[in-house]
């Protein structure tokens, strides 16, 4: 009777302490996780931002500004256009 | 304890209070009253754990159970190619609980120099009676994470969201913007709010004492965040557009001007430019006439550009051919008491010079030989005095009035544009009909890729072909619009140079429009100018409108991957002449 007893509150020591240290496992697993997704939250605005940047960056009027003043490009005249037509290809 | 054995000397079982001879009741009633004070006791948990559990319940989890709110963000708006129009961007609101933000003057200071503000200023606020205070709105993250980082007691901050559009003034009219809490105020952020707007989620957790969240409890409801509009507008036509019209306004003095751009093929809206504008990052001082979006909610009377319309009408109803002579001659034309004259008087034209070289007396005659009733129905059906169906705030309908209350003279006026209004929308909208087959296309604002739209057919394949080839006519030597055309390209079109009415009489400024499409072979693009009140000298369609219909045109064509269809002059210099042509 009291071997009984004794084994069973070792068996229940051991659960007891598997209860606490799974508890344990799971909640710093849960503090990972917490911790990616505010980093995927950070990551996401960071997009944002680089997406409106570049947006901000290739605005046609920018582009043109560069291109004309910078690179000295212009529109070529309509006489000095060839159109590659997929005939002339062949 | 020393009482047990007292003072008097005797055993506590030997007191003399036990050998009093009580009344019996007295210890009744005791046993009574104890019994009551349990049943009070046993009533009231009763109370507490049965009856009134929530109450209970609730407190215990306030102290450790924490709902929080997962913000969504507002959808973007791109134009055709992805590239973004307007975006929300997470910023940060900086707040007081000024009952707890007892800071040191040298906090107040940090907190100051990191929120740009003055340090008294911030102390103010700091000192206020409110039980909370903002501090500063819309601040970039890396500021807030500055200010988390110095741990203050009392100084909290939320997550919030900015719209930025940073194509700015280009596409003002047409992006429209938001207000506050994410509510679209203007153009497609109005008219798509429903599908834009974001829907927060949220989750219960467990915190610790520390903040820090410890596990969830309940079900987590995940924010949705609005959806993406992809919208039917190209940014380079759409630039071309804004440039070109920014320029014959300043050039032509004019007043205002709006140019729309629609591909007549899938009746997507491609470009749509007005002027004056306005920068939707930065609205302090915004006056009405920036704000409105003239080519979609003014209408004014069009004038010659509608006069294809009636041609296309009596073509299609037999009455004339393309080249029935109509006699112009001298130039007026009296019905009533009211007469109508052309700027250049003619002699004998056909029904296609009469269009080329834009003859009111000519279209009026033409008119004649139609029933109000059939041209009422025509300009219905082509969607004149009928909103042009986009969902766009403020979209106007024009006036077109009944037939029956035509009289002859005014059956004869609105065969060439005047007497009814229209939107630039929606003229741009009824020339589909001749730059498709003689069928009208509904027009969107968004990427059409669901495949073919249902089409109205108004006129037949022929009559839209031969009206082509009258508003080819129009832009050719002899036209009214020259400097319409586009090099490499056929293009068709009409002007129109109305006269304005103020206060119900026509006065001396006017509306210089064009209205035409390209390439004439198998149209691709429609382009409609309006530019309101030129005043350099000039105020001819073909003169004002023209030229900025020319560069919108040409360029858009060129962005489009249109192929030349027209010849090109041969240049004698040149060394290759004549491979562009093979």
């Amino acid at each position: 009777m009291v071997r009984t007893n004794l084994v069973l509150l070792l068996a229940i020591l051991m659960c007891a302490l598997g209860v606490v240290t799974s508890q344990h496992k799971a909640r710093s697993l849960f503090q990972a996780i917490e911790a990616e997704q505010e980093r995927e939250r950070h990551l996401e605005v960071e997009f944002g931002q680089l997406q409106l940047e570049l947006s901000t960056w290739a605005t046609s009027p920018r582009i043109e500004k560069i291109a004309r003043e910078k690179l000295k490009m212009r529109t070529p005249d309509p006489a000095k256009i060839i159109t590659a037509t997929r005939e002339v290809s062949r | 304890m020393m009482n047990f054995s007292g003072k008097r000397g005797h055993k506590f079982a030997e007191s003399p209070v036990l050998k009093l001879r009580l009344p019996a009741w007295r210890s009744r009633l005791m046993a009574l009253l104890i019994l009551a004070g349990f049943g009070v006791l046993i009533g009231r948990s009763f109370y507490l754990q049965v009856l009134n559990e929530d109450f209970l319940q609730e407190k215990g989890e306030s102290r450790y159970r924490r709902d929080l709110q997962i913000t969504a963000s507002r959808g973007r708006i791109a134009d055709r190619h992805g590239d973004v129009l307007a975006v929300s961007t997470p910023m940060k609101s900086i707040w007081a609980v000024p009952a707890d933000a007892r800071l040191t003057p040298e906090q107040t200071r940090q907190l100051a120099d990191l929120l740009d503000m003055d340090a008294k200023e911030l102390s103010k606020r700091l000192a206020s009676d409110k039980s909370f205070v903002f501090l500063r709105r819309q601040l970039p993250p890396e500021v807030g994470d500055k200010v988390a980082s110095l741990k203050l007691p009392g100084i909290g901050q939320d997550r919030e969201y900015r719209r930025y559009y940073p194509t700015g003034e280009m596409t003002a009219h047409l992006v429209g913007f938001t207000g506050v809490d994410d509510k679209g105020l203007e153009g497609v952020e109005l008219a798509f709010q429903s599908q834009l707007l974001g829907h927060p989620g949220n989750r219960s957790v467990i915190k610790d004492r520390r903040g820090q969240i410890v596990e969830d409890v309940g079900s987590i409801k995940p924010p949705q965040d609005g959806k993406e509009i992809r919208l039917a507008l190209d940014s380079k036509i759409q630039y071309l557009a804004y440039s070109q019209l920014k320029q014959a306004v300043t050039d032509f003095k004019a007043k205002a001007g709006s140019v729309v751009a629609v591909d007549a093929k899938t009746g997507e809206i491609l470009a749509l430019a007005n002027w004056p504008t306005y920068n939707p990052n930065n609205r302090e001082r915004l006056t009405g006439a920036q704000l409105r979006n003239r080519a979609i909610t003014d209408t004014y009377e069009p004038g010659s550009v509608m006069k294809p319309f009636t041609a296309a009408l009596a073509l299609e109803s037999g009455k004339v051919r393309f080249d029935t002579p109509i006699d112009c001659a001298p130039g007026r034309l009296t019905i009533g008491s009211a007469t109508i004259s052309d700027s250049h008087p003619h002699k004998v034209l056909s029904v296609a010079e009469v269009i080329q070289k834009s003859s009111n007396v000519g279209t009026a005659k033409i008119a004649a030989m139609l029933s109000p009733e059939q041209m009422w129905t025509m300009f219905d059906a082509v969607g004149i005095g009928r909103a042009p169906g986009l969902g766009f705030p403020g979209e106007v309908s024009g006036r077109l009035r009944p037939w029956k209350s035509w009289r002859p003279i005014e059956q004869a006026t609105m065969s060439y544009g005047h007497g009814l209004s229209v939107s630039l929308m929606q003229l741009a909208h009824a020339y589909t009909v001749f730059a498709r087959e003689g069928d009208l296309i509904p027009l969107t604002l968004t990427r059409a890729d669901a495949g073919p739209v249902k089409t109205v057919p108004v006129f037949s394949q022929q009559t839209a072909r031969e009206v082509r080839a009258m508003l080819e006519m129009a832009v050719q030597p002899g036209g009214t619009a020259p400097k319409a055309r586009v090099p490499g390209y056929r293009v068709g079109g009409k002007t129109g140079t109305a006269y304005k009415i103020e206060g119900g009489q026509y006065v001396r400024k006017y509306v210089a429009s064009f209205v035409g499409f390209a390439p004439i072979s198998n149209p691709r693009l429609i382009v409609a100018v309006m530019i309101d009140e030129p005043s350099a000298g000039v105020h001819y369609g073909g003169d004002v409108a023209g030229p900025v219909f020319s560069r919108v045109m040409g360029g858009a064509l060129r962005t489009l991957g249109v192929l030349p269809d027209a010849p090109l002059p041969v240049v004698a210099q040149n060394s290759q002449p004549t491979r562009g042509q093979l």
